[in-house]
């Protein structure tokens, strides 16, 4: 796949603090790229300079090839979901869709027809009429999302896309957007602080801290071979345990239950279980650590061995499990 | 003993008695058929119509309507675009805000002076210009306070949006900024014209001589040396009557705000 936005050392300064320092990444055409970090992380700074509401202070921001660092917002073949939305409250749907088209100076005709298209896509047809107080989240969410899709930008950026709405919706919108990015062929760069959202989403993942950049990879890479005691940290759960030399880190469910010929074996007593539907997370406090390690085991698994509370369990893993961090 | 709430309820009803019952019993009186203030001879609107046959009251009106809807315009043009620029651009504010709001505070008799040694200073020849000029000065400081509380609350991220989309400064301002302030701006402009309209004290200093320059109020003032005729009393209902209207118009809309 070719690179459609190739991101080139770019520096952030507000004042005394480097919100983005010396970031470089290639987005490719199609991709669907995620920005994970904390807050403060500089992942929504690099958004908005992409989106160009900040100018960056080093680098350049090439969009196939052109250095579009400089030109505002307005002359960027570049859009932005909101966080907020930030719908025009006293435009109706429709109207608010249309803008967009209107400020390209089309044809009435085909601004009608690309406004309806995309309304259908979207499923807001029996909502076009309607002000943007008269919607729920889910509704102006869609509003925001087709606005924004209805310019056919060559790169669509979404900040927290999915991060007003409750759980359940969330779920159902995750797989949603996937599918609407496939049908209408635009590349998205989607900034989010939740992991899970990133894994489920994206093609790739950058994971950001204190404006760098920690890694880079497909979601099994980042999961499977984090870079960094950070990265293992920030993306689901790790089981850090000290070793001479550093610390080794292992995922819950890497650990066996009563394993015969692991690598590594340990003993330990059930502290707490937690029902997670098809799994059970338990906390079995051993020698290793000082705090009880994290595992994950089958419901079928926890019954057969009876791993109640305060049960003795026997622990192992292999080696090729565990990753190793020095920091 | 009264109870708390029937002596809550006296006090209140003295209050409002002192501040509405002379204002009722002015514009009963220009109702009065006889010229007299102490006697109600029958219910008559000829003193309305005597005011309309004087040709110097009318001019004052006019004088009146023309200083207060221009220096209106221009006071929320400009208030508009200060408020503006003060919420988006300044960051450091505090010394601006002050010198700003400073008309709103300082005495009108300070502030009709000033103006009138400014004006002569200068060699301004004096007459309705100066007055607007002078209105200018203090509707700006209420147009821009009336249109920075509705900014207070205004999510920018809409014109962010609108820059997002394509549109240029003047079309974000004339299509989103504009739109979503607008109950505001009105409001601003209506407190602004029932300012102008009943103001008495700059203008009688920045009036400079002679009809052409003379307002409502310095006519209302120049006839009352004579005693408080029913003719007056008619224009002071009149006067009344287009300012609560303004004012009362200016609150419905500041209410309505749309909200972000």
């Amino acid at each position: 796949m070719s690179v459609l936005l190739n991101i080139d050392n770019v520096t952030k300064r507000f004042g005394s603090v480097t919100a983005v320092d010396g970031v470089s990444l290639d987005i490719r055409e199609n991709e669907f790229f995620a920005l994970l970090g904390a807050s403060g992380s500089g992942k929504t700074t690099l958004l908005r300079m992409l989106a160009g509401f900040e100018m960056p202070d080093g680098g350049a921001i090439r969009l196939e090839g052109a250095d579009i660092s400089r030109l505002p917002p307005n002359r960027r073949p570049v859009n932005l979901m909101f966080q907020s939305y930030a719908l025009f409250p006293h435009m109706t749907v429709e109207a608010n869709i249309a803008y967009g088209l209107e400020m390209e100076h089309l044809p009435k005709g085909e601004i009608a027809a690309r406004v309806g298209e995309i309304m259908a896509k979207t499923e807001l047809s029996p909502f076009a009429k309607r002000k943007p107080d008269q919607l729920s989240g889910g509704q102006k969410q869609r509003v925001a999302l087709a606005r924004a899709l209805v310019k056919r930008p060559r790169l669509l950026l979404l900040d927290e896309p999915l991060g007003a709405l409750d759980k359940k919706l969330r779920a159902a919108m995750q797989l949603e957007l996937k599918r609407l990015q496939h049908e209408v062929g635009i590349t998205f760069i989607m900034v989010t602080h939740d992991q899970e959202e990133a894994l489920v989403m994206a093609d790739r993942i950058a994971i950001l801290k204190d404006g760098r950049l920690v890694q880079v990879g497909t979601p099994h890479e980042v999961y499977e071979s984090p870079a960094s005691r950070y990265a293992a940290d920030f993306i689901g759960l790790m089981n850090f345990i000290e070793v001479a030399g550093g610390v080794q880190a292992i995922r819950p469910e890497r650990i066996r239950l009563f394993p015969k010929g692991a690598e590594t074996r340990t003993e330990g007593r059930v502290t707490a279980r937690a029902y997670h539907g098809l799994d059970l997370m338990l906390h079995v406090a051993t020698p290793l650590s000082p705090r009880p390690l994290t595992v994950r085991v089958t419901a079928d698994a926890a019954d057969r061995h009876a791993l109640a509370e305060g049960a003795t369990v026997a622990l192992g893993w292999n080696a090729a499990d565990t990753r190793h961090f020095t920091d | 003993m009264l109870s708390p709430g029937l002596a809550r309820g006296v006090v209140l009803g003295a209050v409002l008695g002192f501040l509405y019952i002379p204002i009722a019993v002015l514009v009963a009186l220009s109702f009065n058929e006889s010229g007299m203030a102490t006697v109600w001879s029958g219910f008559s609107v000829k003193w309305y119509a005597a005011l309309l046959a004087n040709a110097e009251i009318l001019s004052a009106a006019w004088n009146t309507l023309v200083a207060a809807v221009v220096s209106t315009v221009i006071a929320t043009a400009l208030g508009t675009a200060l408020a503006l620029g003060l919420e988006t651009r300044v960051r450091k504010g505090r010394a601006i805000e002050a010198l700003i709001f400073a008309p709103m505070i300082i005495p009108d008799i300070v502030l009709a002076i000033a103006l009138l040694s400014f004006f002569s200073l200068l060699k301004v020849p004096m007459g309705l210009h100066t007055i607007i000029l002078a209105h200018v000065v203090f509707n700006l400081a209420f147009v821009s306070a009336v249109v920075r509380a509705r900014l207070k609350t205004f999510d920018w991220s809409v014109t962010e949006a609108s820059s997002d989309l394509g549109a240029g400064g003047l079309t974000t301002f004339r299509r989103v900024t504009l739109p979503l302030i607008l109950p505001a701006v009105v409001a601003g402009a209506l407190l602004s014209f029932t300012l102008s309209v009943d103001e008495f004290i700059i203008a009688f200093f920045t009036a400079g001589a002679g009809r052409d320059s003379t307002t409502l109020p310095m006519q209302i003032f120049a006839m009352i040396r004579f005693g408080v005729t029913p003719e007056i009393n008619a224009l002071a209902a009149l006067v009344m009557g287009v300012s609560v209207t303004a004012i009362t118009l200016a609150q419905r809309l500041n209410r309505g705000v749309i909200a972000p």
